[in-house]
Formats: C-alpha cells, sequence, structure tokens
C-alpha cells in the first residue's frame, strides 16, 4: 500500500483511483474508518415497540439495534460470542432474549434481568457439562462503545474514545435537524415510512459519499429525468423550484452539503406538490406555522449532504436517508429510508411516498442513472494502467469563503469539489490512525 | 372437534378457475406482453395496461414463520421498488425513449419468461367475465453492456379488465424472490 499522503493530496485536488479499488486500503479503511467513526445504524421508528429488533449494518460486521423493556435503544454485535453464529437472522422482529441457533446460548438486553445489556444468560448444559465453570458476565455480545439518538437517527461508534456524538457532527447538526425536524418548524416529528430498500452496488462505497455530499456537476448524467419531468408539481424538472443553493463543506470534520447558509427569517412560500391541491394546501399551512415556530431563529434550508464517512441524506425534496454499506473495495450495499412528517395527513404521506420512490431508490428514475456512474467508474478504474492514475478534484481551490455562523465552514458557489476535497481529507486522517485529540478541532 | 370453525361469512366473490378456452386466451396475452417488452415497444406496452392500473412491487423481508403472511412483504402504503400508474410508467417510457437515460442506454437485453399461469373467474360467472384475475411466474433475464448480468424471478398477481373490447392489465402486483436486490438498479418492466 502507498503512504496515504501519496493516495489523497487534498489540497492538490489529488485522489489516487487505489483507493477505490484496492482490497488492502479497503482492510484498513474498515479498521481505520469503520471502527472508529459515528456510524449511522437506524431509526427509533424501526424498533417503536419494547423488545423490537432491527438487524443493521456496521462497516462489514452485522449488529442487532434492539430496544429493550425498559424502552433503552442498545447496538450489539450480530455475532453468537460462542461460535460466531449469527444470531438474528430475520431482518426486524420482536424478542424477549436473542438465542443462537447453534449451540442454545442465548442473551438478554433486559434491565431487570441482567448489568448490561447482551449479557450471556443462558447457556444449555451449564451445570452438568461445564460444572458450572463458565464466566458468564464475560461472555455476552460485544456492544457498542457509544451510541447516540439523535432525534430518532440511532448512532453508535465502537471507539469509547470517539469525540461525543454532537461535537463529531458539529454544525453540521443543523442541517440534520432541516430534514429530521417537522415541516413546521418544530424539533424531530418526522417518522420512517416502513420498509428498508437494500441493494447491491458494484461501485467502491466512497463513490455515492462524495457523490452527495454536494456534487452539482454532476446533474447533466439526470437530464433525461429533467427533460421526463417527475417533479411533484408535474412540468419539466424533478423538483419543485427553489432558491439558489451553495455548497458548503465542514473542513475539519469532512462533512458538507447542499443547502443555504444560516437565514433568520422564513423565505416566502413557494407553492409545492401543486399536482395534489390539499397537499400543497398543508404545505402552505406548515409554512405558515414554521414563521410562527421559528420566529427570529436562526435556521438553514438543507437539500443533499454527507456526514462522514457513509451517510448521507435529502432534506427537502426528496426526504430520504440512505447509508453505503461496504462490502469490499469494489462492491456496496445501499439502504435506503424515506422520512415524513409522522403526523401529517394521509394523503401528505402517500403523495411523498410516490414521490419518493419514483425519485430515488434502484428503481427511482433519477437515481437509476447515479448507479451507472458509480459501477461504471469503479470498474473502469481497475485496469492497471488506469489505477494509478489520480481523479481530479481541482474544481474551485482556494475560493471559499468562512461562513460565521457555522464553525469551521467554508462555503462556495452551487459547482465546487471543495466538498469531496474535505472528505477525503478527513478520511486520509482516519486513515493515517491520527488521534481524536488531533483531529478534533476546538472552537 | 371443539376447536371447529363456523364460517360465519363468505369472501365478496369467491372464484373459479377458468376454462380452457380463456385460460388459453390470458395465457397468449402475458406471452405477447413479454415479447413487447423483449422487442423494446414500449409503447405498445402501455396501449395494454389500463389508465388506472397499480403497479407494485412490494419488498421482501426475512421475518418470522408465523408472520410471513401478513409481513414477508411490504404492505401498500409502506416502502416498495416500485408503486405507480399509468403516468409514471409512460414517464419511465419516456425517459427511455430520451436517449440519454444512462442505466438502460445502451438498451439491456432482455428476455420474460412467463409462466404457470393461472387464470381465475368470479364464481358467479355467466358468459364471459368482465375481470379475470391471473397468477403467474416470471424469469427475467437482463444483460447490459458487456458482462452485466442480472436475473429476477417471481410471481405476479395481475387483475385484467375488459377495456374498450380489450383486456388490459388493472392491477399488478410483483413479488421478487429477493430480499436485498441484487441489481443495482431496476430499469426493465416486470
Amino acid at each position: 500500500m502507498r503512504p496515504i499522503e501519496e493516495l489523497v493530496q487534498a489540497d492538490q485536488g489529488l485522489v489516487r483511483r487505489a483507493i477505490f479499488s484496492d482490497e488492502d486500503i479497503f482492510k484498513q479503511e474498515i479498521k481505520q474508518i469503520f471502527g472508529r467513526a459515528w456510524l449511522f445504524v437506524g431509526h427509533e421508528s424501526l424498533v417503536p415497540n419494547p423488545d423490537d429488533y432491527f438487524v443493521s449494518q456496521m462497516g462489514t460486521d452485522s449488529v442487532i439495534l434492539t430496544r429493550n423493556r425498559q424502552g433503552q435503544i442498545q447496538v450489539l454485535l450480530n455475532s453468537c460470542s460462542h461460535r460466531g453464529m449469527k444470531l438474528c437472522r430475520y431482518d426486524h422482529g420482536n424478542n424477549r432474549t436473542f438465542t443462537c441457533p447453534y449451540h442454545g446460548w442465548s442473551f438478554s438486553t433486559d434491565g431487570q434481568l441482567v448489568e448490561r445489556p447482551g449479557e450471556l444468560v443462558g447457556v444449555p448444559g451449564f451445570a452438568k457439562n461445564y460444572m458450572g465453570e463458565l464466566d458468564k458476565k464475560s461472555w455476552g455480545l460485544k456492544s457498542v462503545a457509544q451510541i447516540h439518538n439523535y432525534k430518532g437517527t440511532i448512532w453508535a461508534t465502537w471507539d469509547p474514545n470517539a469525540p461525543p456524538f454532537e461535537e463529531y457532527v458539529g454544525d453540521m447538526r443543523l442541517y440534520l435537524d432541516s430534514a429530521l425536524d417537522h415541516r413546521d418548524g418544530r424539533e424531530g416529528g418526522s417518522e420512517v415510512i416502513g420498509g428498508v430498500q437494500k441493494w447491491r452496488v458494484k461501485s467502491n462505497w466512497k463513490m455515492p459519499a462524495e457523490n452527495f455530499i454536494g456534487d452539482l456537476y454532476h446533474d447533466i448524467s439526470h437530464r433525461s429525468v429533467d427533460v421526463v419531468g417527475i417533479g411533484p408539481s408535474g412540468g419539466r424538472g424533478r423538483r419543485d423550484a427553489m432558491q439558489g443553493r451553495v455548497a458548503i463543506a465542514f473542513k475539519d470534520l469532512g462533512h458538507g452539503l447542499l443547502g443555504n447558509l444560516p437565514h433568520y427569517e422564513e423565505p416566502d412560500y413557494s407553492p409545492m406538490y401543486t399536482a395534489y391541491p390539499e397537499v400543497e394546501r398543508y404545505y402552505r399551512e406548515v409554512h405558515e406555522k414554521r414563521i410562527q415556530n421559528l420566529g427570529n431563529n436562526m435556521r438553514v434550508k438543507h437539500r443533499v449532504g454527507t456526514i462522514f464517512p457513509n451517510m448521507s441524506f435529502h432534506g427537502w425534496q426528496p426526504r430520504t436517508i440512505t447509508v453505503f454499506h461496504p462490502v469490499s473495495a469494489t462492491e456496496m450495499e445501499m439502504w435506503r429510508m424515506y422520512l415524513v412528517d409522522s403526523d401529517a395527513p394521509e394523503e401528505v404521506k402517500e403523495s411523498a411516498r410516490h414521490y419518493f420512490l419514483r425519485y430515488s431508490g434502484p428503481g427511482g428514475m433519477t437515481e437509476s442513472d447515479d448507479m451507472e456512474n458509480w459501477t461504471g467508474a469503479t470498474a473502469a478504474s481497475q485496469g492497471d494502467i488506469a489505477q494509478d492514475l489520480y481523479f481530479n478534484y481541482q474544481m474551485g481551490i482556494g475560493h471559499t469563503k468562512p461562513v460565521p455562523e457555522l464553525r469551521g465552514a467554508v462555503v462556495s458557489h452551487e459547482f465546487t469539489e471543495e466538498n469531496a476535497r474535505a472528505y477525503y481529507r478527513r478520511w486520509a486522517q482516519f486513515m493515517q490512525g491520527s488521534s481524536w485529540e488531533t483531529m478534533t478541532p476546538t472552537y | 372437534m371443539t376447536n371447529a370453525k363456523i364460517e360465519t361469512s363468505q369472501p365478496e366473490v369467491a372464484y373459479m378457475d377458468a376454462g380452457i378456452e380463456l385460460w388459453w386466451n390470458v395465457q397468449n396475452f402475458l406471452f405477447a406482453e413479454a415479447d413487447l417488452l423483449d422487442r423494446r415497444c414500449f409503447n405498445e406496452w402501455l396501449e395494454i395496461l389500463h389508465p388506472d392500473i397499480t403497479y407494485r412491487m412490494p419488498l421482501a423481508r426475512n421475518i418470522r414463520r408465523d408472520q410471513i403472511k401478513q409481513s414477508e412483504y411490504t404492505q401498500p402504503g409502506e416502502t416498495a421498488w416500485f408503486d405507480e400508474g399509468f403516468q409514471t410508467l409512460s414517464q419511465r417510457v419516456a425517459q427511455i425513449n430520451t436517449g440519454i437515460h444512462w442505466a438502460e442506454e445502451p438498451a439491456s437485453r432482455v428476455s420474460h419468461l412467463v409462466s404457470n399461469v393461472r387464470v381465475q373467474v368470479p364464481a358467479n360467472t355467466v358468459g364471459s367475465p368482465e375481470e379475470v384475475k391471473v397468477h403467474s411466474r416470471f424469469l427475467i433475464y437482463q444483460n447490459r453492456l458487456q458482462t452485466e448480468t442480472v436475473l429476477f424471478v417471481g410471481k405476479r398477481a395481475d387483475v385484467l379488465r375488459r377495456h374498450e373490447g380489450r383486456w388490459k392489465v388493472l392491477e399488478r402486483t410483483i413479488y421478487l424472490d429477493q430480499n436485498v436486490l441484487l441489481a443495482k438498479a431496476l430499469t426493465t418492466f416486470f
């Protein structure tokens, strides 16, 4: 493996193609990035009731997102501590204990029974075969080091030394709010529509992370859908009209987005979903409520962005969360969930759902062309000559301005590769094994 | 014996297997449809869809055996791979016809194999019915570019209705036999 500083020269806008195709680099990523960073694991609405669980993924490890009888959400490694068998083989369900199908060891999350979630509670033949000589307390399921519920989104890290989640996301948090908060400005108030799309793509997992961080330059790939017009108001294009966007990068954290700068006044209402008059009325009403609810508070508007390393989200049209799970250097599994205001009328939820599904996912008329780009770029970068070349990220170097309201943020015009440079600079820091002290900015 | 349940209600309409002639006609309808798709005659394909069509492909999930019936596949109102009507299907055709829909440009080579066709008609049917239920299996082979190859296998539950003198597809639910979709995109019709 070549030295990291040779693979990524972010300041020069150079990234060597090997980081999208080399298996040794991939193994290092799993350790250095997925073993340390805060990762998106799911949404609390996937486990609404006590004992509900949802099987998720952190890097290449399967994990169980579960809510115990006390209502607390836990994240546990989905692998029996005895001989490694995958404990939960359903995608979701409701269990009081997790019993391994191989030898029957069972684990509990019930805080009344056990001291820590995932503790080993049942061992067949404990008295007779083990003669009672097994230290059950030390053979529970591995649990993540830290977990954080942010407005319903569940995040976890294996690293006990990782900074708190809110420090890790920094002021990118405001943009996450813009997706998770109710359209009327109230905190939280969103839910995931039932069902998670999961699909395999022969692309390196960083391709979409970079695409979603604020690459508007690639819009040309979506010309076919713009011509046809799939927006919620009909006509050409694929969204409703919106104010100009800018690209904002959190240069010390590796997150970035397309959206608007912080502002204190709500912009005038611009009609949405006009193909559905009842729905349009809803958006007009929540706009009025938003003006009242937010008053003169600072707010932002988010279109699309990425939280380092592998979670991206749309905040407006559509409104989704997507995760790129690494499978190998040249394959990933994409997951997507769709968000709506939880108390919106059925018609509003339905029109959103129909619109989101024709936009995103493998059947999405917009997204189907994205996968074409990522798989094509991954494949064509694997040739012996090709893999030694650099990708070019030189658009707009040196043309940024600080954003006074957002710590460590810089803003560029809509079209820039500044956000990608920030992302790969962060990637290099993780890959070099830099300490959290040197990686965490103090403002 | 004590546990025997007494059926107190009947389904609104009971169905029975169609006779051989209707079965033959409907089967030919499905084969002709497959042929239209494989020959990329998408505009002609749209003509055999009912203007009120619902076209839905739910997600399959791994769940406990005792819940399979209720929730193996996502329900109407939940997330799906597709959930749309005539307008979106026409837009998909229009998108392919732009020639710049890169997921279908160059075009895929696709073969739709349709089998296990069963046709049912309302039990009280006298003469030829206006509406039939059709169950079938599909195996769809897609090859794109050089070596990109995908197999889609599953079941379809259709409702065909007579419209302006011809059968048209009024409802189509596509149950793909896959949990994690092993294709990067769904750019063919099912």
